[in-house]
């Protein structure tokens, strides 16, 4: 019974805040989090409405482990429909709030409706309250962020909040909390800005006690903690090296989405890598990581704390940009980066910071960078659109004077914040925008690791890595090695980490446990914690009830089979170099044995007889 | 044979100090295998995990023969993951 059993729905038209119990039944089926929140989503708005508009609902959830002492379990999530998309959005987020959020007594947090004028929310446990955001309406996240932190004169409530680029409509807009973690993908904070909510101010003193078996939950968490601890991933590579120490290893597999996807690998990339953060700079003798860092409850502690070269031309005369702030993960460096083909690693981290700093997702961001300097590199667009600047592959200055302009809405920025999909059309060639259903690509290239392509093509959110993250058995040999070039036993492959994503995703816990923890180390935790039996097979099975749910929405929303696909340079232009040199992604032969898999219909859709067994 | 050798996080401690960004060119004997590499340069066998020749993974039965070609790229990692 971690649940503390009950949620909060705030009407922002009518300025209600109103506790509800929350649906048991409902969570015996969905654990919580993604999945339980997509149960209310699915229950509350019709698939079909204007993401921007007051009918849609955005809510921020907990899972049941979030906030007790299992390692990591301090997650929330944010789901809504995705302004990007169309489809359904889930973006997790770790730091501090969502153990706060739990900690204060309430599993999730229901928006509808929107406010007349900005307003946000304090919550201090039992008392929730709507309130004027005129002062920080307009102001960045962490403007806003110091102002709530001061007015409150109290250092430990958690603040989640949208930016400048999210009240301008950049539709792939973040929820970013305690200053550098972000619900970034699929532009839920464009959602959140939309209902005219600009921040959520939590503060939790009564704890998360209420869990099942306490001496079974104290066992198995230790024991969880201890595996972890052992494994030499989650023990002493991520907390290391961080996610940044893929950039040389996918460089070198010849996966490295480069230049807008025209190359798999990219010249730059050591430049820009964990190693090239240890290294001492001239200036100052420093290298750019000042230390790791943890979310709440988190053993592993694989987060970036970095600084910029103090002689950098991107914060001269700008001394908010010259402490150290959240570095750059390895997506962030690739989109920023290689996509970009931009190899100066203080750029880099200043667009890092400007993303944190104004709620901008990095990923789709840098994509939509990078189709702009393709259509720039073909004369689509010329200087004249982009205000002066040279929009060159490899430009540093664009790259940077870029963040800058979709952060404050100006300019050339706001083509940019359409994301590459809109661009792409609004420019003339659509063929250039690198997305899956509108969504921008993570750091893969599916001609060198097959099954990512299917993980894409397929994933609920459009494109995206966490949904299904097979590099993990293509590269990384876990939990078995499969080879990245070969499509053979991919569709088995897709849909398991898709399902056992689905329900690690919605119990609290972060899916970088995975790299140590299979459902058999998860589950132990959740069923001491939680009543319902939970079992690996029944954890399983409830992913796999989660991902056909947001399967259905999408169906609903208006998206089919023809939306499962890649851009066509995916699946038409061969791969220039490495061990990929010479393929494309075959898609094809994946599709129709994944929709098999799945017990899906040709077309797509989950037959009765799959509906009927998961209880849908 | 000359082939280059690439030794990465962790690893990268046991690189000679010629080498420049974790990059090395390397003489090793006609026939050698990667195990023999390994030792010659204090690597132990069970820290490198992730062994890649020209980005394709070398198997762990393959790591005792002889298996490398003139200007081949030996790169090499612990366990590692991201995301
Ligand atoms: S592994 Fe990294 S992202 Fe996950 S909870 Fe820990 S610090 Fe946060």
């Amino acid at each position: 019974m971690a649940w503390q059993r009950r949620l909060l729905r705030v009407n922002l038209t009518a300025g209600t805040c109103v506790e509800e119990p929350l649906n048991m039944e409902w969570a015996m089926k969905y654990i919580g989090q993604r999945g339980l929140a997509t149960k209310y989503l699915c229950e509350e708005i019709d698939p079909k409405v204007d993401a921007l508009s007051p009918d849609n609902k955005l809510i921020m959830a907990t899972g049941p482990l979030t906030g007790t002492m299992a390692a990591t379990g301090g997650r929330y999530s944010v789901i809504t429909k995705s302004p990007l998309t169309g489809a359904v959005a889930c973006s997790n987020s770790g730091g501090f709030i969502g153990a706060e959020l739990k900690q204060a007594g309430w599993d999730m947090i229901i928006f509808e409706g929107r406010a007349a004028e900005p307003v946000y929310l304090y919550l201090e446990n039992d008392q929730a309250e709507l309130c004027p955001a005129g002062d920080i309406w307009g102001k960045s996240i962490w403007e806003a962020d110091e102002y709530l932190h001061t007015k409150y004169q109290d250092p430990l409530i958690r603040i989640a909040c949208v930016g400048r680029a999210a009240e301008q409509g950049c539709l792939y807009s973040a929820v970013v909390n305690d200053l550098h973690r972000a619900a970034g993908r699929s532009g839920v904070g464009t959602v959140m800005a939309s209902k005219h909510l600009k921040a959520v101010v939590v503060r939790g003193t009564k704890g998360v006690g209420n869990v099942r078996d306490p001496k079974a939950f104290f066992q198995a968490t230790a024991a969880g903690k201890k595996t972890l601890a052992e494994n030499a991933v989650t023990g002493q590579g991520l907390p290391a090296m961080g996610t940044q120490v893929l950039m040389n290893v996918i460089n070198e597999v010849g996966a490295m989405p480069t230049r807008n996807m025209r190359d798999v690998q990219f010249e730059g990339a050591h430049r820009i890598s964990a190693e090239a953060m240890l290294e001492p700079r001239e200036s100052d003798g420093k290298p750019n990581l000042v230390t790791n860092a943890a979310c709440f409850g988190c053993t592993i502690a694989c987060g970036r704390i970095s600084t910029i070269d103090p002689q950098h031309y991107t914060i001269q005369n700008k001394p908010e940009y010259m402490h150290a702030s959240g570095g750059l993960e390895y997506e962030a460096a690739w989109a920023l980066g290689c996509d970009t083909g931009v190899d100066d690693l203080d750029a880099l981290t200043y667009a890092n910071f400007v993303c944190n700093e104004d709620g901008m997702d990095p990923i789709s961001f840098g994509s939509t960078v990078a189709a702009a300097m393709e259509l720039f590199d073909l004369g689509a667009i010329t200087t004249e659109h982009t205000g002066g600047i040279e929009f060159r592959f490899g430009s540093a200055e664009a790259l940077t004077k870029a963040a800058e302009l979709v952060a404050t809405g100006e300019g050339f920025g706001r083509d940019l914040a359409l994301g590459s999909k809109r661009l792409c059309e609004k420019y003339g060639h659509p063929d250039l925008s690198m997305t899956v259903k509108g969504q921008e690509f993570p750091a893969y290239d599916p001609r060198g690791i097959q099954g990512m392509g299917l993980a894409y093509a397929t994933s609920n959110r459009g494109a995206c890595h966490l949904r299904g993250y097979t590099v993990s058995s293509e590269i990384m040999g876990v939990p078995v090695k499969t080879d990245p070039l070969s499509t053979e036993g991919k569709p088995e492959l897709v849909k398991a980490f898709q399902d056992a994503t689905a329900a690690v995703d919605s119990t609290g816990l972060c899916v970088f446990t995975t790299f140590g923890w299979t459902l058999e180390d998860i589950a132990p935790q959740v069923d001491a914690a939680c009543e319902g039996g939970w079992t690996s097979e029944s954890m399983l099975e409830a992913g796999e009830r989660i991902w056909n749910l947001e399967r259905q929405f999408n169906l609903d929303a208006g998206l089919s089979k023809a939306d499962d696909t890649l851009p066509k340079r995916l699946l038409k232009d061969a791969a220039k170099t490495g061990p990929a040199k010479g393929m494309v992604n075959r898609l094809d032969e994946m599709l129709p044995l994944y929709y098999a898999a799945r017990g899906w219909t040709p077309e797509g859709a989950p037959t009765d007889e799959t509906r009927q067994r998961l209880g849908l | 044979m000359k082939i280059t050798l690439k030794l990465y996080a962790s690893l990268a401690r046991y690189l000679p100090p010629e080498a420049v960004r974790n990059v090395i060119e390397i003489e090793i004997p006609d026939g050698a295998s990667v195990h023999e590499v390994l030792d010659r340069y204090h690597v132990p066998r069970g820290e490198a995990h992730l062994i890649l020749i020209n980005g394709l993974y070398v198997e762990p039965e393959q790591r005792d023969e002889a298996i490398f070609r003139a200007g081949d790229v030996l790169a090499m990692w612990p366990p590692v993951a991201g995301g």
